[in-house]
């Protein structure tokens, strides 16, 4: 796909569109926004499958080294999944998960994560999409620019220590590319989620995601219809 | 500057040529005039000048949703003349209008108990009677409404098309089409509906709708995936199946971040005789048979050398200009336009192309157009134009084809030009 903007622009530029179109005059332009959801699962593809493959080969490496799991790297990276809102955080290599854990989670609906995760009470809630509602408004281009709370850039999750945590994961590399959705500074609080009471209850192991595909649609969609 | 409420967004012929209307984002509708024939001078044909205009549609407050409706007339639609006046349909995103175009040419005077001017006389002072007579006055187009067809949809409508049983047409937007009887308005029969049960699951949209020219069952329906349905009113009530499925497979070489935008459908014209109709997609023209429905059997490329512009035309929102094509009266040639106030004409026979510019600048009246090329790449010769020096504001999205002679109208952002072939 060659393009002369980076899928990481194109998705910025595509959610500045579908942000802008719901103040324009006539109404939300449902076939030039299904366009534009297009062009971001597109762009999502891509950056994904480069960011796997980045996530490969430092697993690669990583295996090669064989390093202790304590108390080598202080090292903290936290990714937020798009479609279920899950917010992973590893820190020196042990993983946490919050989806935004609570029955009132406007967003998923979703109980806290089961057995085998630790969702310790220090974990942070990264996003929150109900924030946008309560904004009022008052997001314009210039937030998205923003960089995410806690200011810690997002990045690939560690997926051998993702295993300590989840027994029953096979070692898949689509449970990895699932959890894992990277986005650029461009996105903030820009998605308006309607609860979906549609989507199963998720299992509650680490496949939290593993039902939801990459070139899942919905949650564009569901950005779409939440006008 | 361009006022924003003359951009015209609409043009079409009448069924016999001598009218042209046209629609803006204002709402209002022109209708313009062929001059008659015992006053054309034996090298031209007549003119076409103002005859009508009016205020079609006003915006509009949804206070239940919260949004307003724009005014701008998407589409215009000419009934076949039945009698003296002239019929119309004319629609905006929400309502369909149907418009009475009459003449008025003589009015009654010598009325008794009104003066000329329509004071009433004291009746004291009548002492005589007369009969009031129709005497000519100067000629006077009147526009009325006669039916409004509203509440009848609740996304975007795209298009209008008028069945050959000249009774009854179709409204299509963005997910359902409905069929109307041109005499009844607080109804309306829903003939198709691709919404899924859950929005979530949208995948594509209907861009335009046509009724066959002769099948009064047939109609066909083009979506954002590039797919062509053609269905027959006859199978179901409800036409969710499609009869038959008109669809190309994507060249996997050609695939890009932009693939679906620009194999989105704009337009979908059959042709006169009602063996082919033609699609309009960002790049191409497509020409089907409707006999067969696995590939197009014509393909002419508009303006090829912007697919390596597509990021820059995604970022500026050109790429989702909605151009539209038309065809000559005899299927021979067919027409769409482009940017830079470009136009394209395709020989279907020879095979052969033109792009011609719709421009004052370069062409004072009754000058021969003179064909313009665009340099893809590499040297730029004397009197090509570069890509990169294209005017991507100045679009041509709306042509029509005088339906008997060679006379094409063609709207430039604000402008309407009329071009005619040469007459010997």
């Amino acid at each position: 796909m060659e393009c002369a903007l980076d899928a990481q622009s194109l998705i910025s530029i595509s959610l500045r569109k579908i942000h802008s179109s719901r103040t324009q005059r006539g109404g939300i332009k449902l076939h030039k926004n299904l366009l534009v959801s297009y062009v971001l699962r597109n762009a999502r593809q891509l950056y994904l499958s480069e960011r796997y493959a980045e996530l490969y080969r430092r697993q690669q490496q990583q295996q090669q080294q064989q390093q202790p799991p304590h108390h080598q790297h202080h090292s903290q990276t936290t990714v937020l999944d798009l479609d279920t809102h899950v917010v992973t955080t590893v820190e020196n290599g042990y993983l946490h998960q919050d989806c935004c854990a609570s029955a009132h989670c406007p967003c998923c609906g979703q109980g806290a994560p089961g057995p085998g995760l630790a969702s310790a009470t220090g974990c942070k809630r990264k996003y929150y999409p109900g924030q946008e509602e309560e904004d009022d408004d008052d997001d314009d281009a210039g937030d998205l620019g923003a960089e995410p709370p806690g200011g810690v850039p997002f990045a690939p999750c560690k997926r051998a220590r993702f295993e300590d945590f989840c027994p029953d994961s096979s070692p898949d590399a689509s449970n990895i590319s699932n959890l894992i959705s990277i986005f650029g500074s461009g996105f903030s609080g820009l998605v308006s989620r309607q609860p979906d009471s549609s989507e199963q209850p998720p299992p509650l192991n680490g496949q939290l995601c593993a039902k939801q595909a990459l070139a899942n649609l919905g949650a564009w969609t569901r950005a779409i219809v939440a006008f | 500057e361009i006022d924003w409420s003359d951009i015209i967004s609409t043009v079409e012929f009448n069924h016999s040529g001598e009218l042209l209307a046209t629609g803006d984002k204002g709402g209002r509708v022109v209708i313009f005039q062929q001059e008659q024939e015992n006053k054309i001078q034996s090298h031209s044909r007549g003119e076409y000048n103002v005859y009508s205009t009016f205020q079609s549609h006003e915006p509009e407050f949804d206070y239940l949703k919260s949004l307003e409706i724009e005014e701008k007339i998407n589409k215009i639609r000419w009934l076949p003349q039945k009698n003296a006046a002239q019929f119309l349909l004319s629609t905006n995103d929400k309502t369909i209008k149907l418009w009475k175009i009459s003449e008025r040419d003589k009015r009654p005077e010598g009325y008794n108990l009104k003066e000329e001017d329509g004071r009433y006389r004291d009746p004291t002072t009548v002492t005589t009677l007369r009969v009031p007579v129709f005497r000519p006055m100067d000629l006077m187009v009147e526009a009325s409404p006669r039916r409004i067809f509203a509440n009848a949809h609740t996304y975007h409508i795209n298009s209008i098309s008028i069945n050959s049983d000249y009774e009854t047409y179709l409204s299509a937007d963005d997910l359902r089409i409905n069929l109307w009887h041109l005499e009844i308005t607080d109804r309306s029969f829903n003939i198709v509906d691709i919404k899924p049960a859950n929005m979530e699951e949208l995948t594509e949209v209907i861009t335009a709708a046509e009724f066959h020219p002769n099948s009064c069952n047939t109609f066909v329906y083009s979506s954002s995936k590039g797919t062509i349905r053609l269905c027959d009113m006859r199978a179901s009530a409800l036409c969710d199946r499609h009869s038959k499925l008109f669809e190309e497979p994507e060249d996997p070489s050609n695939r890009s971040f932009f693939s679906e935008i620009i194999s989105s459908i704009s337009d979908v014209k059959f042709s006169h005789s009602g063996r082919y109709m033609m699609t309009r997609d960002y790049l191409s023209v497509k020409i089907w048979d409707l006999n067969m429905e696995n590939r197009p059997v014509e393909t002419y490329q508009v303006h090829e050398y912007l697919r390596s512009k597509l990021c820059s035309l995604y970022e500026n929102d050109c790429i989702f200009d909605k151009f539209e094509c038309c065809w000559n009266g005899s299927d021979s040639v067919v027409m769409t336009g482009s940017y830079n106030n470009f136009f394209r004409m395709f020989d279907r026979n020879t095979k052969r192309d033109i792009t011609l510019e719709a421009s004052r600048e370069n062409n004072k009246p009754r000058t021969v157009l003179k064909p313009r090329k665009v340099c893809a790449s590499g040297k730029r010769k004397k009197d090509e134009i570069s890509v990169d020096s294209l005017d991507f504001n100045k679009k041509i999205l709306h042509t029509a084809w005088h339906p008997k002679e060679n006379i094409i109208a063609v709207a430039t952002t604000n402008n309407l030009y009329i071009f005619q072939d040469k007459v010997n």
